[in-house]
């Protein structure tokens, strides 16, 4: 056999163990290098793929370096004013009850300005899942502290680290919506390794299964990387994130009724 | 038709979103409109046409969610007064900046800032002008009377899908609060998922249909040249209101030598403030406005060979004079009359201004 043949027969159908799934465009995406925006991305895609719900999902985008998410899933979408999700995502399931409806939010977005909207969406237990990105930070921006920064973290407004004195502690938003009788499922994820990405798209199919039994609001926290808001490779990042963020951060789930 | 009955103004903005076959109201309290959401909850229109209502957490949530269902190819609405409208301002310029039609009811009261709640027309700026941030307008509607009130709910769902831009009832606490006799809508079906395919189905995000365009309801671009373009879009579309959709009303102008120029409660007060006038021997007549956006700027220069005056009164320091003036172009004498932070001016005093103003008095 030549080498050519060999290929050929290599790449066939019966031996095929991945392939990019429709549901993520071909459109380059705008993240920088290591951040996880896009690794989360690509979990909730493919498990859109698997459970076959592409043209019943509505995606609801936020401000924030995600902004633009509708760029990548092959989805329709609308696009949110800075922590408002919520409310546009509580309309779209009160109006749409048959569809899958989700939020993608950082934590600027979600735990500072529109903490008001995210904890009454959980409150009202509205059948929506939501996708609570927290890298710690706001990235979009340029790296300035966030209600989840860390106590003595360096940020573009914490200049000389987080003094939780003077500007607070970081906030723990799982623990919050959990308490509150409004959500089903609050699970903490990451996904740093193909371990954590499994473990990731597990959590979100349970998530949108609830939607589908109609059993109310499920929350996905995904501790992840800003390795240019951090000022660190995304080697260090990763390594960073595992001491530092898992400890105050612990991954698991928080709630499953 | 026929169904006559006595009835507020507020309730009646209830009554006529449910049986325009509207499919969602998102509000929060505020004096003096809380019986709008008040005779939705009574109402229950959730069992009699599914139409969705729901009380929100605070005005920002409930213009997002009035965004939401927008973005759904829904006829949804929200209400509130001036505190609560400046908190909405937000949500609104996103829903001109997405282009998504939804009704937008202000019953102002006066301010600045907490206020009264008393009613004013000081939000007129904020309402024609954009308000939010932005190149933006508002088809703003100011009804004078509790029919209006009805009619005018249908007539903004109708305008708003037809420019894919927001509309706005500026009313105030008067008609708001005030009984009068009304002559109800006939109940139209709320519109199916297939109506909405046929009429939205370009932008209305109700899931991708394998074979069709994805839908994306937004108001970023990132790129200054192609956002100039969509403001070119926009401003086009502005022009093509103030050219198809100008709606006003005139009355005993026909002989007039002065002009009132008023909207909502001023101009129910102008109408008796000409009959006192007249038995006086001046004779004075009133244009009304009933479009704020688009403004009757024509009709008003149309007056101009005629009228020595024009009094343009309202229940502010002086606000919608200043479209007045543009109107004018300093051809005659433009002069404001206003009470505000609640009060209500009487006919008299109106009289007065005018005297006062162009007849020496
Ligand atoms: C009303 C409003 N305020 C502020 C901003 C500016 N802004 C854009 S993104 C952002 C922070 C987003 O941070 P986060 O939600 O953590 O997302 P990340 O960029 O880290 O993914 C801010 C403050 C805005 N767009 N709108």
């Amino acid at each position: 056999m030549t080498a050519t043949t060999e290929l050929k027969n290599i790449i066939s159908e019966e031996n095929k163990v991945y392939g990019k799934t429709s549901v993520l465009l071909d459109n380059e995406m705008h993240y920088c290098p290591g951040c996880t925006h896009g690794v989360i991305h690509k979990a909730i895609a493919e498990v859109i793929e698997d459970m076959d719900i592409q043209e019943e999902t509505i995606g609801v985008s936020p401000v924030g370096c995600s902004v633009l998410a509708y760029n990548y899933l092959d989805i329709d979408w609308q696009q949110a004013a800075h922590g408002r999700a919520p409310a546009l995502a509580t309309a779209t399931t009160r109006l749409m009850p048959e569809k899958y409806v989700f939020t993608y939010q950082g934590d600027g977005d979600l735990a500072s300005i529109g903490c008001a909207e995210i904890m009454h969406a959980c409150n009202r237990g509205e059948n929506i899942v939501v996708f609570f990105v927290n890298n710690g930070i706001y990235g979009m921006t340029g790296g300035q502290m966030a209600p989840t920064t860390l106590e003595g973290q360096v940020t573009a407004t914490s200049p000389y680290g987080r003094d939780c004195q003077t500007t607070g502690f970081p906030m723990k938003i799982s623990e919050m919506v959990s308490l509150l009788p409004g959500t089903r499922y609050v699970t903490r994820e990451s996904a740093e390794t193909a371990g954590a990405v499994r473990k990731l798209k597990k959590a979100v199919k349970k998530a949108f299964a609830n939607t589908r039994e109609n059993k109310g609001l499920s929350f996905i926290e995904i501790v992840g990387t800003c390795s240019s808001g951090w000022k660190q490779t995304p080697v260090q990042s990763n390594e960073w994130m595992k001491e530092h963020m898992f400890p105050y951060y612990p991954l698991g789930t928080l709630k499953d009724e | 038709m026929g169904d006559i009955r006595l009835m507020k103004g507020n309730e009646v903005i209830a009554e006529a979103a449910i049986r325009c076959g509207c499919d969602g109201y998102f509000g929060y309290p505020i004096t003096p409109q809380s019986e709008i959401m008040e005779t939705l909850m009574i109402r229950r229109p959730e069992q009699e046409t599914g139409m969705v209502v729901v009380q929100a957490e605070s005005e920002v949530a409930a213009i997002n969610m009035v965004y939401g269902g927008a973005s759904c190819g829904k006829k949804v609405m929200t209400s509130s007064s001036s505190p609560g409208i400046s908190l909405k301002a937000e949500g609104i310029t996103y829903l001109a900046g997405a282009e998504l039609p939804a009704l937008l009811v202000n019953i102002v009261r006066g301010g600045p800032g907490l206020g009264t709640i008393q009613p004013a027309q000081s939000d007129y700026f904020q309402a024609v002008k954009g308000g939010g941030h932005g190149d933006y307008k508002l088809i703003v509607l100011a009804p004078a009377s509790v029919q209006e009130m009805n009619d005018f709910v249908d007539l903004s769902f109708e305008l708003s899908f037809k420019y894919l831009n927001p509309a706005m009832i500026l009313s105030d606490g008067v008609i708001g609060q005030m009984m009068e006799k009304v002559e109800l809508s006939d109940f139209k079906p709320r519109w199916t998922a297939e109506e909405i395919e046929k009429i939205s189905g370009s932008w209305a995000t109700t899931g991708k249909k394998k074979g069709i365009k994805r839908r994306i309801s937004t108001s970023l671009d990132l790129d200054s040249a192609k956002q100039e373009v969509f403001n070119h879009k926009l401003q086009a579309k502005y022009r093509a209101m103030e050219e198809n959709e100008v709606r006003f009303e005139k009355i005993d102008c026909d002989d007039a030598d002065y002009l009132f120029v008023a909207y909502g409660s001023s101009a129910r007060i102008c109408q008796k403030a000409i009959e006192i006038a007249r038995a006086k021997g001046i004779k004075v007549g009133l244009l009304r406005p009933i479009t704020l956006f688009p403004y009757p700027t024509k009709q008003i220069q149309e007056m101009l060979g005629q009228v020595k005056g024009i009094l343009s009164v309202e229940m502010s320091a002086g606000q919608m004079v200043e479209d007045v003036r543009l109107a004018v172009e300093g051809k005659v004498p433009v002069e404001h009359f206003g009470r505000y932070g609640g009060i209500i001016p009487t006919p008299d005093e109106v009289v007065e201004a005018l005297e006062q103003n162009f007849l020496g008095e």
